[in-house]
C-alpha cells in the first residue's frame, strides 16, 4: 500500500562473524499505517529489537542492513547519512526503550533535556520550550511537574522515569514512536499505567506506535495489528483479535496456548517442544519445522513466504498454500 | 497434629541500610532500617503448592532465603515438619536440610560455570553423603532423564545449554537429595513463555510423581493461578491476603489484590474495563504509617493512616484490611 507511514520491505540484517555471516533478520516485511499501533511480538532473540534498531538507524556495528528497504512516508531512510538519520530520529520517529536510563542523561536535569530536544526541533524561546516541557510532563502524569522538571533522572522512580522518557520521545511531535519493551523493567501495577499512557497520548497526537514486547497480554490490550517474529522471520501478521483468538501459524497457536491466563483452567499448558534455534543453526525450509507438530515434507525443503489470507492477514506456513494444503490432505488420507 | 509441612509465624527481617558510620556522623543521620519482611505468617500443607505473589521489593526472595536458611530471620519462627528451624543444629539440622531445596530465578547465575553439569547435580548427593562411586553417576543420569535431558549431558558445561535447559539442570540438582519440599523463586521469570510452559508442566509432573510440596514465588498472577492451591499476596513485606487458588481471582478481598488483578493485561480480550491503577510502591525505608497501602487505596479511611490492620478471616483465608472489618461487623 502506498499510504503507509512506515514500510519495511524484505529487511535483512546480518552480523559478519569469524565463522561466517549470521542472518538475524531474514526477509521481513510489514507496514505501519498513520496513527496505528503495530505490536511486534516474539521470544527473546526473535529479532524484535534489531528490527526496531534497523528502522531508526541504530544497529550496532558490525550489524548491518544487508538487504531490503525502509520507507518513511514513501521515502527511503535506510540509506541516509548519519546526520540526516539523527534528525529523523529526534523529529519524526521517537523512541522509548526498556531501561529509561538509556534515554536519559544522568548529568542533566529533566528540564535541560526536554528543553534542548524541543528547541532542536522547533523554533521556540527557552521560556516557551520550558512551558511546553512542563505541559508535557504534566500530561504524562508527573505530579507537580513545574517543580519536578528541575530534578535529575535519578530523583524519579522507575515508572516516573519511563514517563519522562515518553515525554522526551513525544516532545518533537513525531509521526511514529518505536517502543522497545517499554514496560518490561517496571512493576506489574506500573506496567498497565505506562501502556495506557503510551496508547492514549499517541492516539491524542495521531502518532503511530511500533510496540515491541514479548508480552502477548500487552499486545492484546494495546495493538491494532500484531506481527509475530520467529527466528528473525515473520511468522504471522494480522489484526490483533484474529491473531490472538484464532492464530493460524502453528507457532503462534502454540505460543498462545502456552500462556497461562486468568480465565482458563488447564491442568497442563500447551507445550511447544524444544526452543527457538540459534542464528547459526536455523534449519532449512521453515525455521519452525523441528518444533512443529504439523510439519510435512515440503516444510523441510522450502521456506514459506507470507501467504495472503485476506483481511490484512498473512501467514508464513505451507499449510495455507493451496498446493501445500492439497499435499497435506493427501498425506492425511 | 496439623498436616502443615512448613509453618511460618511472625517472620520478620530487617536490613541495616544506614550510610557508613562516618557519613552518618557528618550528616547527622540516624541509623536506617528497611523492613523487607514484616510479621508474615502462613502454613504450607504437605503436597500442596503455596504461592507468594507480589511486586518487586515486596519481600518474596527474602522470605525464600529465610525458609531455606540462606538468610537469618530478625524475628519469628520457621517450623519444618514440626521442627523449629532456629535452634536446631548438628545432625538433626543436616537431615532437615536434605529434605528441602531451592530453585532460583536466574538459571545463568545459579549454576557454577566452571563445573560440569554432572558435578553440579551431584553436589547435594555428596554434601549429604547419600551415594558413592558409580551409584552417583547413575543417579545423575536418572535425574537428567527425569527433567527431560539426557545422561550424556552430564559431561557438558552450563554455557552449552539454553535458559530453559539450565533451569532443568537446576531442577535436577534440587531433586538430587530427594527432598520433600522445594522453594522456587521465580523459576520461569527469565524464560520465554513457550519454555516457561515446559518448565511449569515439568514441575507439576514432578509434584504428582514425587508428592513434592512447593513454595512457589512469582510476580506473575497468571502463572501463580496456574500453579498454586493457595496464594499469599505480599505488599511492602506484609502479607495482605491469603486465599485458595481460584478464589483469590474470583473473589479478591484486599484492595491491593484487586488492584493487582486489574493491572493484568487482558489476553482473553474480554473487553473488561479495568480501573486505572494508582501510584507506585513507596520507598520501603520509610513506608507509609498505618496500613502501608493507604496512599494508593481507593477505600482508605482516616484510621488507615494511623493503625495497621490485623488479618481478619475471609471465605478461604484471611486479609488485613479495615474495610473488611467494617463489612463483617
Ligand atoms: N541484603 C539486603 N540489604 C538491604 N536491603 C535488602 C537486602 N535484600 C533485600 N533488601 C530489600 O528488601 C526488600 C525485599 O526484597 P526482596 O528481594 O525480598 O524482594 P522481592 O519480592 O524478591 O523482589 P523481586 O521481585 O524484585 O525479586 C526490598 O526493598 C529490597 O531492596
Ligand atoms: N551485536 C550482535 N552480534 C551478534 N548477534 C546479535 C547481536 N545483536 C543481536 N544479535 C542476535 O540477533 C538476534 C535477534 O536479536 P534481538 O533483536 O535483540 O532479539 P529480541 O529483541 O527479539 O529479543 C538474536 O539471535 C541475537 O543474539
Ligand atoms: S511451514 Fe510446515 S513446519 Fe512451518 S509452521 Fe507451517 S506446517 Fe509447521
Ligand atoms: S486498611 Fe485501609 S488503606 Fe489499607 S487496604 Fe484496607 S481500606 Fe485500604
Ligand atoms: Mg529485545
Ligand atoms: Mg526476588
Amino acid at each position: 500500500m502506498t499510504d503507509a507511514l512506515l514500510s519495511v520491505r524484505n529487511l535483512r540484517v546480518e552480523f559478519p562473524t569469524r565463522r561466517g555471516i549470521l542472518t538475524a533478520i531474514d526477509d521481513v516485511s510489514f507496514d505501519i499505517m498513520p496513527g496505528e499501533v503495530l505490536g511486534v511480538v516474539g521470544e527473546s532473540g526473535a529479532g524484535k529489537s534489531l528490527t526496531g534498531a534497523a528502522i531508526i538507524g541504530l544497529l550496532e556495528p558490525p550489524g548491518r542492513i544487508a538487504g531490503g528497504e525502509i520507507l518513511l512516508k514513501g521515502q527511503r531512510i535506510d540509506d541516509l547519512d548519519a546526520e540526516s538519520m539523527r534528525r529523523i530520529r529526534g523529529k519524526r520517529i521517537g523512541m522509548v526503550f526498556q531501561d529509561p536510563l538509556t534515554s536519559l542523561n544522568p548529568l542533566y536535569t529533566v528540564a535541560q533535556q526536554l528543553i534542548e530536544t524541543i528547541r532542536t526541533h522547533a523554533d521556540l524561546s527557552e521560556a516557551e520550550a520550558r512551558a511546553r516541557a512542563i505541559a508535557l510532563l504534566d500530561r504524562v502524569g508527573i505530579p507537580a511537574a513545574a517543580r519536578r522538571i528541575d530534578d535529575y533522572p535519578h530523583h524519579f522512580s522507575g515508572g516516573m522515569r519511563q514517563r519522562v522518557v515518553i515525554a522526551l520521545a513525544l516532545c518533537a511531535e513525531p509521526e511514529l514512536v518505536i517502543a522497545d519493551e517499554p514496560t518490561t523493567a517496571l512493576d506489574v501495577s506500573v506496567q498497565s499505567q505506562i501502556i495506557d499512557l503510551i496508547k492514549e497520548i499517541c492516539a491524542e497526537r495521531g502518532a503511530a506506535v511500533m510496540l515491541i514486547t514479548h508480552d502477548m497480554g500487552v499486545i492484546a490490550e494495546t495493538a491494532d495489528r500484531v506481527a509475530v517474529l520467529y527466528a528473525g522471520r515473520l511468522a504471522e501478521i494480522g489484526p490483533v483479535r484474529e491473531v490472538i483468538t484464532a492464530a493460524e501459524h502453528p507457532y503462534t497457536a502454540g505460543l498462545m496456548g502456552s500462556i497461562p491466563t486468568l480465565t482458563q483452567d488447564n491442568a497442563r499448558l500447551v507445550q511447544i517442544p524444544g526452543a527457538m534455534p540459534r542464528l547459526n543453526a536455523i534449519p532449512q525450509g521453515c525455521a519452525f519445522n523441528p518444533r512443529c507438530e504439523r510439519a510435512f515434507d515440503r516444510c523441510f525443503r522450502d521456506r514459506p513466504d507470507p501467504i495472503d489470507r485476506g483481511d490484512g492477514r498473512k501467514v508464513a506456513c505451507w499449510l495455507y498454500d493451496a498446493a501445500g494444503v492439497a499435499a497435506k490432505e493427501k498425506a492425511d488420507v | 497434629m496439623s498436616d502443615a509441612l512448613l509453618k511460618i509465624e511472625h517472620l520478620t527481617r530487617y536490613f541495616d541500610v544506614s550510610k557508613p558510620w562516618l557519613n552518618r556522623v557528618l550528616e547527622r543521620e540516624e541509623k536506617q532500617f528497611l523492613t523487607a519482611v514484616a510479621d508474615v505468617s502462613f502454613e504450607i500443607k504437605r503436597g500442596e503448592t503455596f504461592a507468594l505473589v507480589g511486586e518487586s521489593g515486596s519481600g518474596k526472595s527474602t522470605i525464600a532465603k529465610m525458609v531455606v536458611g540462606l538468610l537469618g530471620a530478625s524475628g519469628g519462627t520457621i517450623e519444618f515438619d514440626g521442627h523449629r528451624m532456629t535452634g536446631t543444629a548438628g545432625a538433626e539440622m543436616r537431615d532437615l536440610r536434605r529434605r528441602f531445596q531451592m530453585i532460583f530465578q536466574d538459571p545463568f547465575a545459579s549454576l557454577n560455570p566452571r563445573w560440569r553439569v554432572g558435578d553440579i547435580i551431584a553436589e547435594p548427593i555428596h554434601t549429604f553423603g547419600l551415594l558413592k562411586g558409580a551409584d552417583v553417576s547413575n543417579r545423575v543420569g536418572e535425574l537428567l532423564d527425569t527433567v527431560g535431558l539426557s545422561a550424556r549431558d552430564a559431561e557438558k558445561f552450563p554455557h552449552e545449554f539454553s535458559g530453559g535447559q539450565r533451569q532443568r539442570i537446576a531442577i535436577a540438582r534440587a531433586l538430587s537429595s530427594k527432598p520433600e519440599f522445594i522453594v522456587c523463586d521465580e523459576p520461569t521469570s527469565a524464560l520465554d513463555v513457550s519454555v516457561q510452559a515446559q518448565i511449569l508442566n515439568l514441575m507439576k509432573d514432578l509434584q504428582d510423581e514425587m508428592g513434592l510440596t512447593y513454595l512457589f514465588i512469582s510476580h506473575d498472577l497468571s502463572v501463580v493461578r496456574h500453579m498454586a492451591n493457595r496464594i499469599g499476596v505480599l505488599y511492602l513485606g506484609r502479607l495482605v491476603e491469603v486465599a485458595d487458588g481460584k478464589r483469590l481471582f474470583t473473589d479478591p478481598q484486599h484492595p491491593y489484590t484487586r488492584m493487582l488483578l486489574d493491572a493484568v493485561p487482558d489476553l482473553a480480550l474480554s473487553g473488561r474495563r479495568r480501573k486505572p491503577v494508582e501510584g507506585e510502591i513507596p520507598n520501603p525505608i520509610n513506608p507509609p504509617p498505618g496500613c502501608a497501602f493507604h496512599p494508593r487505596c481507593p477505600l482508605a479511611m482516616p484510621r488507615c493512616k494511623v493503625d495497621a490492620p490485623v488479618p481478619v478471616q475471609t471465605a478461604t483465608g484471611y486479609a488485613a484490611c479495615f474495610a473488611l472489618e467494617t463489612q463483617t461487623a
